[in-house]
């Protein structure tokens, strides 16, 4: 087991509150945006986070620590959720998570570079970005339209883009807890970021994009 | 463009991610830095993605429903 988890699963073995409490708040939002990706419903969300906790200290005294405590939760998670889309008649779409780049989804609006045929300079910027204000960047309005911008993302793309970019967590631990290989995690982040990049610089710059 | 190899900034800008998470290969990193080093408008489309990854990191989580937090010690006291 790794030594981190060692003391957080001896004292939540043990009965400590704290310990438990400080593990619910910290993953919550986390579990909440992974659950989404299988079943959208927030208040479904929350129950399969709720059933997911209570599996997860049915089987705490089973739990061996080949994976990390984290992977070990969100992969109850995932299956969880997986079993509660199932029950409620819900198909989880083939591509959520493994085959994300089947249909292509540029970056950048392709109208925004000069054609391919361009006898000069074909894929250039014709329309190029421009330098945001540096002053406004952090402005309560601006968080607040980055904030939409990520909720209205598809699921999987949400889910990797808040473990990634809000939570901090790395690439492989988002591999590991979502069963995601690393160009697949590779390219939910970037589509991500890149729908998130436009509704940044269409509220900063509008004149731009 | 000069060099049969050369990236476009259209092809460049589907790179950006590979790029900050080192995952290009050595052939691949040469050609993303040696057209970002001609071209100020691919460091600006760069930048801006480093702006929105920054913007991104300041936002905060979903709190945990006081309710639900009280159904899950409770059960945990069981």
């Amino acid at each position: 087991m790794e030594p981190a988890d060692e003391h957080v699963v001896a004292a939540l073995r043990a009965g400590d509150e704290e310990t438990f409490r400080r593990l619910v708040r910290e993953w919550h939002s986390s579990l909440l945006r992974v659950a989404q990706i299988f079943v959208p419903s927030r208040p479904v969300a929350e129950e399969v986070v709720q059933e997911t906790w209570l599996r997860v200290l049915g089987a705490l005294e089973r739990f061996e620590g080949r994976s990390s405590l984290k992977t070990w939760v969100f992969r109850i998670l995932v299956n969880t959720a997986k079993t509660r889309a199932q029950r409620e008649g819900r198909t989880i779409p083939f591509s959520a998570l493994q085959d994300p780049g089947r249909v292509p989804e540029p970056a950048v609006e392709p109208e925004r570079f000069l054609p391919d045929d361009h006898d000069r300079f074909p894929g250039h910027w014709a329309s190029p970005p421009r330098a945001l204000p540096e002053e406004r960047l952090l402005a309560a309005e601006t968080r607040a339209e980055i904030a939409a911008a990520i909720d209205a993302l598809p699921a999987n793309q949400r889910a990797v883009i808040a473990l990634r970019d809000v939570q901090g967590w790395d690439a492989d631990e988002v591999c590991n807890a979502l069963d995601l290989t690393e160009v697949n995690q590779r390219v939910l982040l970037h589509r991500a970021r890149a729908k998130v990049r436009r509704a940044l610089e269409k509220y900063l710059a509008p004149e731009a994009a | 463009m000069t060099d049969a190899e050369a990236l476009s900034c259209q092809e460049l800008v589907e790179l950006v991610t590979d790029y900050l998470e080192d995952a290009l290969g050595s052939v691949d990193l040469r050609r993303f830095e040696d057209h970002l080093g001609d071209c100020g408008k691919c460091q600006q489309y760069l930048a801006q993605l480093r702006q929105t990854i920054r913007v991104t990191g300041t936002l905060t989580a979903d709190d945990l429903p006081p309710e639900l937090e009280e159904a899950l010690l409770a059960a945990f006291r069981v």
